[in-house]
């Protein structure tokens, strides 16, 4: 009941010190850089990297995949693994909460990071996301798989592309249109390109690799051709679906 | 044709210089067959296995020129032009290029070294301090000279070695771990080594040595370790140290003014390409590196002499006749470590004198032409996008324009070119250079405190990107999808006219390149790029004549030699060394 009581008093204390939706103010991460100095740095050290296979800059925990699991760390501790809890205010764990979702960087976003199981709902239910990406050998080809999105993008890049997908939209992932001498229009994804060809996975989700002086037109787009989810999802909602796509680590 | 015959009239007066008459020597000793006579002449190239072994005498390196059918030096003569007066492979005949060996490394990891090629043997260094002598004609291998580094090395940039220099009968390696080492070229055994400088200190050497006269010329590495670089001759007979420049000039001397405090104990000023000469004037010159730490100027107020600049040093005794800086109290670490290079041609049209000029396409995005006795300014201009300086004055000392804090600086760390050599044409008058090209970073200073041995940066960078974390060019290429794209630049050969500074053509590719660029008498144009393409372009227009998908990136310079009345072009990707010739 306490529990709650506190995720309430947090989640409001988030709401109103907001900049923008699903993310930490500027304030948070400055006071909780401050906290940390004190607090933390002696243990995790002034990088985050001093515990091993923890990253706190990184976003590389042991204990912890979303918020509420950070803020729990650090409120209990973890006597097993010699870390005391620390009795701090809900807006001082928000603080460095916001610290260690900035990466450490003052002038960085930090995004919030909800629940990865109500992320997966809004995933394959209300967004629809499965409709063009494929995770996990489920879902067409046609968008990028998003199988280890977690392990290469940041929470802020996530979020990124869930409000303004092109400002985004990775250099590689660009979309192709491709108009051969023979007159056939080729339309896809771009894989790799070099000089003289371009790999791409076209519409049809077939693999296509084109010689360049085969081509009579060849354009990259920059307009990612996902459209924006800032109207369809709120601040929490996008906290889960980022805090979904983070635990995506990828199979063998 | 007009070359060949001169040049032929050039071997008759050259006892034991002609591959014909030293096989003929060869045969007359018995070696061969009993019946086979010299008069079998032609044939006998075809057939016999025999190379000759005519000693590289020092006037042979001054008149590398004149011997087309070999590369003695790293940048093929000591003009460093990289300039192949061969002219077998045309234009008209260049799409007939096959592959006539391949010489597969063991080792792996970028392979930047140039080969020297004497009277049919090649020699080539490989990581991390192996010299392989093979047979230039097949790809053969006659003997592997391994030589492990002390774990001391450190080396900010992997174990690359660029190449090896050969006087006599001795070939010349400088190593990670700060020596230079003498190898027999016939049995490939070490003659002496010796330490040029303290590797647990960060020392290194990574360039190929010069050789000049009876000395041998080496600088050190270490620019990102806070050493205090020098460069040093040694006799070539024994390794006793000759003499020693350095670039960091101590108290007393002439330049020390430009370093403020201790500063200079931990100033840099590596050397990690080789440099040139010029023999009417008995200067040697060559490029500095970066002053340390690398991207923090305010631990180093001044300007820092005589890091980015070039040195002329008198080639017997090592005393400095003049410098030129280019970028003074640098923090976006332009080493001048390019290749100078040395032209004669008319200044400012035909009617002038012929001045003896130092083209130079620098790290920091401008390209120069100094006159080389003197060290004199004569113009500098932008071949590529550049903010940090708004323009040179009247004596070539940039304008600087610091960005503010968090704003891309042009060109970014790697530079508008970088250690990788250019190119110059006598025949079409015209400068190459691998560029990058819409390129920029991000510095960052931090305060670093130097400790001996250890990294000694001052900050770091990012690289441009169109998205936040988007993947970036690195330091040599590790994949075979170029996730990076062009959005964060891409390479091109720039064809610059050294009077006006203006670039006549451009050849783009779509990653950037590291390929140095050969030019051959016949007006061709060879590079390579990080895509593993070889390609061959006409130096005239820059059109593309010819490719090869070699799938590894090439990160050396190729160069041309001529064995048995065959041209060959020889060129490095990825782990293979290949060589190309016309198909028969």
């Amino acid at each position: 009941m306490i529990a709650i009581l506190c995720a309430v008093l947090a989640l409001a204390v988030q709401t109103s010190s907001q900049d923008h939706p699903g993310q930490y103010s500027a304030i948070d991460i400055e006071a909780g850089s401050r906290l940390y100095a004190g607090q933390c740095a002696l243990c995790h050290g002034p990088n985050g990297d001093l515990v091993t296979t923890v990253d706190l800059r990184r976003g590389r925990f042991r204990h912890a995949l979303s918020d509420e699991d950070l803020g729990r760390v650090i409120r209990a501790g973890i006597p097993d693994a010699g870390m005391p809890g620390f009795a701090l205010q809900p807006s001082e764990v928000d603080g460095l909460i916001a610290f260690l979702r900035a990466g450490f960087d003052l002038s960085a976003t930090a995004v919030k990071v909800g629940h990865p199981e109500r992320g997966q709902a809004l995933f394959e239910g209300k967004g629809g996301c499965g409709a063009c990406h494929r995770v996990n050998g489920k879902g067409p080809r046609g968008a990028p798989d998003l199988s280890d999105i977690g392990s290469i993008r940041s929470p802020g890049a996530l979020q990124r592309s869930l409000v303004d997908p092109s400002s985004a939209m990775l250099p590689i992932n660009r979309p192709v249109r491709a108009v051969t001498r023979d007159g056939r229009t080729i339309r896809g994804r771009r894989l790799n390109e070099d000089t003289y060809s371009v790999q791409l996975i076209d519409d049809q989700e077939r693999l296509v690799s084109l010689m360049k002086t085969d081509l009579r037109e060849y354009e990259v787009g920059t307009t990612s051709p996902m459209p924006s989810f800032a109207k369809t999802f709120n601040g929490d909602e996008l906290a889960n679906l980022v805090a979904y796509l983070l635990s995506l680590k990828g199979t063998q | 044709m007009k070359m060949r015959s001169a040049l032929d009239f050039f071997f008759s007066l050259a006892p034991g210089a002609h591959p014909r008459r030293g096989l003929s020597l060869t045969l007359r000793r018995g070696v061969a067959r009993p019946r086979l006579s010299v008069a079998a002449g032609a044939a006998v190239l075809l057939l016999a296995p025999f190379h000759v072994h005519a000693q590289v005498s020092s006037d042979r390196l001054l008149r590398a020129t004149a011997e087309a059918r070999n590369w003695l030096t790293y940048s093929g003569t000591y003009q460093s032009q990289r300039y192949s007066r061969l002219d077998q492979i045309t234009p008209a005949n260049v799409a007939n290029l096959e592959q006539k060996w391949v010489l597969q490394a063991q080792v792996f990891g970028a392979w930047q070294a140039t080969p020297l090629v004497v009277d049919g043997i090649m020699y080539v260094s490989q990581r991390p301090n192996d010299v392989v002598a093979l047979d230039a004609k097949t790809g053969r291998v006659f003997w592997i000279y391994r030589y492990t580094p002390s774990p001391d090395q450190r080396v900010c940039c992997g174990s690359n070695n660029r190449g090896v220099a050969i006087l006599g009968d001795t070939v010349f390696m400088g190593t990670l771990d700060a020596h230079l080492v003498a190898i027999d070229a016939r049995s490939g055994r070490a003659m002496w080594n010796v330490a040029v400088a303290e590797a647990k200190l960060g020392y290194s050497i990574t360039h190929a040595p010069l050789v000049v006269k009876d000395k041998v010329i080496v600088g050190v590495g270490g620019g990102e370790f806070g050493i205090r670089g020098f460069i040093a001759a040694f006799d070539a007979k024994t390794g006793k140290e000759a003499w020693r420049f350095k670039t960091i000039p101590e108290p007393g001397e002439p330049g020390h003014e430009t370093w403020k405090d201790d500063a200079w104990k931990s100033g840099g000023g590596s050397i990690w390409v080789t440099g040139s000469y010029d023999p009417e004037l008995n200067l040697t010159y060559w490029g500095v590196g970066n002053p340390g730490p690398d991207w923090n100027n305010e631990q180093r107020p001044g300007d820092n002499l005589y890091t980015d600049s070039v040195v002329a040093l008198d080639a017997d005794t090592g005393t400095l006749r003049w410098h030129f800086q280019f970028t003074p109290n640098d923090p976006y670490d332009y080493d001048s470590v390019q290749v100078p290079v040395l032209i004669d041609m008319n200044w400012r049209g035909p009617a002038d004198n012929v001045a003896k000029l130092l083209v130079w396409a620098n790290r920091n995005g401008f390209f120069y032409a100094l006159d080389r006795a003197t060290g004199r300014f004569l113009s500098g201009n932008p071949f590529v996008k550049v903010n940090w300086a708004s323009a040179l004055d009247e004596r070539g000392r940039p304008i600087q324009t610091p960005q503010p804090a968090g704003s891309p600086t042009w060109p970014g760390n790697q530079g508008g070119t970088n250690w990788y050599s250019p190119s110059y044409s006598p025949r079409t008058e015209l400068f190459y250079v691998s560029a990058w090209e819409g390129y920029a970073t991000i510095y960052r200073k931090e305060t670093s405190v130097y400790q001996p041995g250890r990294n000694f940066s001052g900050g770091g960078f990012t690289v441009l990107t169109p998205v936040p974390g988007a993947p970036t060019i690195g330091v040599g290429r590790r994949s075979p999808i170029n996730n990076w794209t062009d959005a964060v630049g891409h390479g091109s050969v720039l064809a610059i006219d050294p009077r006006s500074g203006e670039t006549k053509w451009k050849f783009e590719q779509f990653d950037v390149s590291d390929s140095g660029i050969l030019t051959t008498a016949s007006d061709l144009l060879f590079t390579g790029g990080r895509e593993g393409f070889f390609h061959a372009l006409d130096a005239r227009t820059g059109k593309l004549l010819w490719k090869a998908s070699l799938g590894g990136q090439i990160v050396n310079g190729p160069m041309s030699y001529e064995v048995d009345g065959r041209q060959y072009v020889a060129v490095i990707s990825g782990n293979s060394l290949v060589a190309f010739a016309l198909r028969n």
